[in-house]
């Protein structure tokens, strides 16, 4: 203890030879030796403007849609949402055809989409082999970047004639006791946007869910596969059990988004306003009305009435999104923003 | 937790209920062909998801290509019933309103991932991140009637400036998340460092934070540009449509999915082939912006980073 | 030359958890002063506090006085920008800024404070890097080579060198060889060695030797508190206190 330093201490090595120009002991600053806060604060500030904005936004839009549909809200009231007349020539709006056919176009694409997305979502995550993995999930990536406008021209000339010549007479002849597939097969109609739905939800509904099936820990499925299970044993009750919260969001959230999907609807529903029992008729949803007839609108109380729609439609996808956005959250802790692009 | 159904199966693993040989082995068949047909279910799911998108781009080549000329990307739109013209006019009206949303929406979108990166802290940051997603589920067509009544409306015409205004919004929480993200994932040492040669905060976050994230940023950017690229509800009564040239961002706009639109539900055949072509041009665009965020982002986006 | 630093009545705090009590300290002038004692015992919180890189830290804070020279770190008219120009900080991890070359992550503490004459900017550069005995090695390859792609030890050097370009009067390091092998841990020290004739150091380790080896004037801390500070030589042959005996000799930490 008594000679540590002794012990340790560097034998007096030579002085080396100082650095070349070894600066002046006042050395003339080159950099301010002042620094004001301000800059700082200017700068947090813009930041926090630009990120408060996000909720200015929302706010915008809300006060802009009340206040552009005032004029419907005064004339019509809440029997505006059960009327079931959408008649510009006499002034009278009701918009039940649309909120018809928005659900029930996006229903026609949840049933199909949902188990097409979990089997991707679930061959992916617990099938597929690796080399496989990454090709699919790119490709069902892409199928998430076509725009709207490009799946319904495909829809137009080749899904609406393909429907047209070989499904809807097979779905006439062997399910039209149900009364959902009667009626003149045009091939454009409520089952036609139903289907081109399907295929634009899937990629959200499968991506969300490979996020929340890959977020189930490994011990899960270790345990199940020790008690002796089958591959599908162990998916079924060591994952999919446990994802059960997040795969609901993610179809929620595919639900959020076929309820505001404009174009490729309005390009194969027919644009009718009715509400027919048959997936085989022609129909209207609300985002589909408002893009076809909002620059035709002759009137203020038409374009009030569109307006008004619109903001139904808000309201409900915000609910919706909501909704979806707490029961994702709750699994995956925050949504990467890559899904969503 | 241990799911309640494995504990109830480890129960019931104790005692094994009584069982002739064969109905154990009819069990056994029947539990391996449920795990057959499972795995054969997910691969048709699987195959049916990737069929349409072949299907889509098979059909956009075959019915496309054949109109893809030099006039077509250089003539303007001829009247009904003359062969020829192009869409030269809506690939400049696209390109000013998408560069008006650009500078709308990514300093904006920047801005606020940084916020949420740098200064944002508990309740309140939430709240934004979550607004930010709830902004991304609007439907384009209410953001569409938004741009109108904010813009169209005041200037009493349609307009570039307008369309430009409603996809920029659009571009915003998609950036802003992005950039979030990236900017968490550079290391506190390299801000320690920055501010400890006493560079001021704000220089730091610009010069050297986003510098380093900067590969993903600009990934971020290029992602909420292909997405809005293809965009149309929103221009239908923004940016309007236009026959002619316009390059005033005053003045009602062409723009390449509004022409797609037009073309796609008329009655004429010739711009039925024009609707292929454009379809084309523009899933070439999109799909390349994407496969190569794909590319750089497989390379491992924060080169510089960890 | 650098200046002496003046510590009193330093308090800290990480939200409700106080980390210092009571800190008071001289760090004379042009010498190396060493900071040791257990982990956990407050040695980087404490040097961290002297830059002001204590309140970075959500919901930290901290009470007291601390001089640099003539300038009040805490005092109102300071702001933390202007402190760290005049103290520069070596991190126990190296962190060159990854996506810059060598010479700009020299150069980044004057180009990113407004300072762009390119001839000034390569003298300042050299001679930092000929400080931080760096410049033989890198020399070829200054705007070439990414700042990342250096060894460990390489990196640290670099890292001095960013500092020293910004003139400062005090250097902190904060460990700064714990993580480099001792082949790169003597480079540094003997770089502490000759740095001393120029700046005023502090320099936090938790290996007591190097201690020994390094500095003139050591303090110990322990659990928040400075126990005793001295000539390095009386700490570690004669000391006062029985918990700083007690941690040299090794019964704890």
């Amino acid at each position: 203890m008594r000679n540590l330093v002794e012990a340790f201490r560097f034998p007096q090595q030579p002085k080396r030879e100082p650095a070349t120009g070894a600066p002046a002991a006042q050395a003339i600053p080159l950099i301010p030796a002042k620094a004001s806060q301000t800059p700082d604060y200017v700068f947090s500030g813009a930041m926090l403007f630009c990120g408060l904005s996000l909720v200015a936004i929302v706010v915008l839009i809300v006060i802009e849609l009340v206040l552009q549909s005032k004029l419907s809200i005064h004339a019509f009231g809440w029997s505006f949402f059960k009327g079931i007349n959408w008649d510009p020539v006499s002034g009278d709006f009701g918009a039940l055809p649309f909120i018809y056919g928005t659900v029930v176009s996006s229903l026609v694409a949840l049933v199909i989409a949902i188990p097409l997305s979990i089997g991707v979502a679930v061959f992916i995550t617990e099938m597929c082999p690796k080399p496989v993995r990454g090709t699919i999930s790119f490709l069902t990536e892409l199928l998430a970047a076509i725009p709207s406008v490009v799946f319904g021209l495909w829809a137009i000339f080749v899904l609406a004639p393909l429907l047209r010549t070989h499904v809807q007479p097979w779905l006439a002849k062997y399910l039209g006791w149900t009364g959902l597939f009667a009626g003149p097969p045009f091939g454009i109609g409520m089952l036609a946007a139903g289907v081109i739905l399907a295929i634009m939800i899937v990629p959200i509904i499968a991506s969300i869910t490979r996020e929340v099936l890959t977020a189930v820990p490994q011990q899960q499925r270790e345990a199940v596969l020790a008690l002796g299970a089958t591959r599908w044993e162990m998916i079924r009750i060591g994952v999919l059990r446990n994802a059960r919260t997040g795969i609901v969001g993610a179809i929620i959230l595919g639900l959020g988004r076929a309820l505001g999907e404009t174009m490729a609807v309005t390009m194969v529903i027919g644009n009718t306003p009715q509400i027919a029992k048959s997936l085989f008729a022609p129909g209207y949803t609300m985002a589909a009305v408002i893009a076809n007839e909002f620059t035709e609108a002759t009137g203020d109380l038409y374009l009030s009435a569109l307006v008004e729609i619109g903001l139904g439609l808000f309201l409900v996808t915000i609910v919706v999104n909501i909704l979806a956005g707490l029961l994702v959250w709750s699994v995956t802790r925050g949504m990467p923003a890559r899904v969503r692009a | 937790m241990p799911d309640d159904a494995i504990t109830a199966k480890a129960g019931t693993m104790g005692t094994p209920p009584e069982r002739s040989p064969s109905q154990q082995r009819f069990l056994d068949w029947r539990r391996k062909l449920t795990d057959r047909l499972a795995t054969g279910f997910a691969v048709l799911m699987a195959a049916l998801v990737v069929a349409p998108l072949l299907a889509v781009f098979t059909y956009l080549v075959v019915r496309g290509i054949g109109s893809l000329n030099l006039a077509f990307f250089t003539h303007l739109p001829v009247p009904v019933g003359e062969k020829g013209g192009g869409v030269a006019n809506a690939i400049v009206g696209s390109v000013m309103i998408l560069g008006i949303a650009s500078i709308i929406g990514v300093p904006w979108g920047i801005g606020a991932g940084i916020y949420l990166a740098e200064y944002g802290r508990g309740r309140f940051a939430w709240l934004l991140r979550f607004t930010a997603d709830v902004l991304n589920g609007v439907p384009s067509i209410v953001i569409g009637i938004v741009a109108y009544a904010l813009v169209v409306l005041k200037q009493k015409h349609f307009s570039a400036l307008s369309g430009g205004v409603a996809l920029g919004i659009m571009m915003i929480p998609t950036i802003t998340r992005a950039t979030e993200e990236v900017l968490l994932l550079v290391p506190l040492s390299v801000r320690e460092a920055a501010w400890g040669i006493g560079v001021a905060r704000w220089r730091a976050t610009l010069s050297i934070t986003l510098r380093t994230a900067s590969a993903g940023v600009i990934t971020a950017v290029m992602l909420a540009f292909a997405r809005v690229a293809g965009e149309t509800a929103p221009l239908l009564f923004t940016a309007f449509g236009n026959q002619f040239w316009n390059l005033n961002p005053n003045q009602p706009t062409a723009a390449l999915p509004l022409q797609l639109f037009v073309y796609a539900i008329s009655p004429f055949d010739e711009w039925h082939r024009l609707a292929w072509a454009c379809a084309l041009v523009l899933i070439v665009l999109i799909v390349g912006a994407v496969a190569a965020v794909r590319l750089v982002a497989s390379r491992g986006m924060l080169q510089g980073a960890s | 030359m650098g200046v002496g630093v003046q510590v009193e009545k330093l308090n800290a705090w990480f939200g409700a958890t106080q980390a210092l009590y009571d800190v008071a300290m001289n760090v004379p002038a042009n010498h190396a002063t060493a900071v040791i004692g257990p982990s956990g015992c407050g040695k980087s919180t404490f040097v961290r506090c002297l830059n002001r890189m204590h309140e970075t830290v959500r919901d930290a804070r901290l009470e007291g006085r601390v001089r640099i020279g003539s300038m009040e770190v805490y005092g109102d008219g300071t702001s933390a920008t202007e402190v760290r120009r005049r103290v520069g900080m070596v991190f126990q991890k190296p962190n060159p800024f990854p996506t810059m070359s060598i010479y700009d992550n020299v150069a980044a503490g004057l180009k990113l404070n407004g300072f762009h004459n390119r001839r000034v900017l390569d003298e300042v550069v050299e001679r930092s890097l000929h400080m931080a005995a760096l410049w033989d090695e890198v020399k070829d390859s200054l705007k070439k080579k990414s700042g990342a792609s250096l060894s460990g030890g390489q990196q640290q050097r670099l890292c001095i060198a960013r500092a020293l370009a910004v003139q400062p009067e005090v250097m902190l390091m904060d460990e700064p060889a714990s993580a480099l092998d001792p082949i790169s841990t003597s480079k540094i020290e003997e770089l502490i060695f000759e740095l001393k004739e120029q700046y005023t150091i502090v320099i936090v380790t938790h290996n007591m030797q190097q201690a020994a080896r390094v500095a003139e004037y050591t303090g110990f801390f322990l659990m928040g508190k400075l126990i005793e500070f001295d000539k390095t030589e009386k700490i570690f042959t004669n000391p006062s206190d029985k918990r700083t005996e007690d941690y040299i000799t090794g019964r704890f930490g």
